[in-house]
């Protein structure tokens, strides 16, 4: 396997390098050698398992292993949304990813364009770096904290048949 | 993505929690080093003891603040480029139950109660599909609403166009929503 980064990965990806991704987006053991763990029960040595992690995490197809924490627990958190000219879109978009606690900010089809993730040690202070974003932006930001969560997953089956044919 | 900002100054302080606690935390958000004893290198830095780093992994699990340990994919990186937040108008009495039952489909990957922001924004429930390609994900939802019998409800599809930033789930920084 190479560690390179071409943009659609998934035909690169090996029987073992999918088997890792499919078994483990959760569940990962804690023990005191979770990858011999993990190793042992897809058959292959501790070393491999380690050296195809950091190969994923080095190509991109991982961001990291470890945690993903409930934002609602860990801090305080709330999407937001603005409403910028189209034809600006990505000088907003820097100014929004250049504020303290911005976690996501996506482009979407719809007058609110762009879609962030602002994040803050409490609720004071998520409320004052929404207000200084506001004042850098000249544009009033919706604010869309989550007041009821139906689904807290985050991991999704990948379909690796269909990223065959793409 | 990944700015390297220190995340210890910027995760979040539970009352009384020890520093090393706020310590592991913060280190725990960048992920676990790739050695065969992660924990014990990550107890090291926390300044604990690899079998209290554990414990402490283990009740964040089980209090519900770590929802999942494991490979936190980009799936933009595996050409699944279709990412579709679908946003609903639910009468306020309905919203728990059509929210429990989308979450309960598996295209559904997030399922959230937001509120609404007259006049502009009258959407109450937001699921996200991801998918392959965005036709693939339409007829997911197609499929969805006509299992559910949502057909009456306003709803909007907002696909993303582009990602000037993919997050997945840390407070400073970078993965997949």
């Amino acid at each position: 396997m190479h560690c390179q980064a071409p943009k659609n990965q998934a035909r690169d990806l090996d029987t073992l390098d999918r088997r890792l991704i499919d078994s483990y987006q959760r569940g990962l053991p804690v023990c005191t050698r979770p990858f011999h763990t993990v190793a042992e029960r897809l058959g292959t040595s501790e070393a491999e398992v380690i050296a195809r992690l950091e190969c994923l995490q080095a190509r991109g197809v991982l961001s990291r292993v470890g945690p993903v924490f409930d934002h609602a627990r860990a801090g305080a958190s709330l999407l937001a949304a603005v409403a910028v000219p189209e034809a600006e879109r990505d000088a907003f978009a820097e100014l929004i990813n250049a504020a303290p606690g911005v976690n996501h900010n996506y482009a979407r089809e719809h007058d609110y364009n762009l879609w962030f993730v602002m994040t803050a040690p409490d609720e004071p202070e998520l409320e004052a770096r929404l207000e200084t974003l506001e004042s850098r932006l000249g544009l009033p930001i919706l604010r869309l904290p989550m007041l009821e969560g139906f689904h807290i997953d985050l991991s999704f089956p990948i379909p690796w048949a269909e990223l065959e044919r793409t | 993505m990944s700015t390297a900002t220190p995340l210890s100054l910027d995760t979040a302080r539970a009352p009384g929690e020890p520093d090393a606690h706020r310590r592991l935390r913060a280190l725990l958000e960048q992920g676990l080093p790739l050695t065969p004893r992660p924990w014990q290198a990550l107890a090291e830095q926390a300044g604990m003891a690899e079998e209290e780093v554990m414990a402490c992994v283990r009740r964040w699990q089980a209090d519900g603040m770590i929802k999942r340990l494991g490979l936190v994919v980009r799936h933009r990186r595996l050409g699944i480029q279709a990412n579709a937040m679908v946003v609903w108008d639910v009468p306020d009495e309905r919203v728990a139950l059509v929210g429990r039952r989308l979450a309960r489909e598996t295209a559904v990957t997030l399922c959230y109660r937001r509120p609404r922001r007259l006049p502009d924004w009258p959407y109450n429930l937001f699921c996200m599909i991801h998918g392959a390609r965005r036709e693939r994900v339409l007829g997911e939802l197609a499929a969805i609403v006509e299992r559910l019998d949502l057909g009456e409800l306003e709803h909007r599809v907002l696909f993303s166009t582009h990602a000037y930033r993919q997050c997945g789930g840390r407070y400073v920084r970078e993965g997949a929503a």
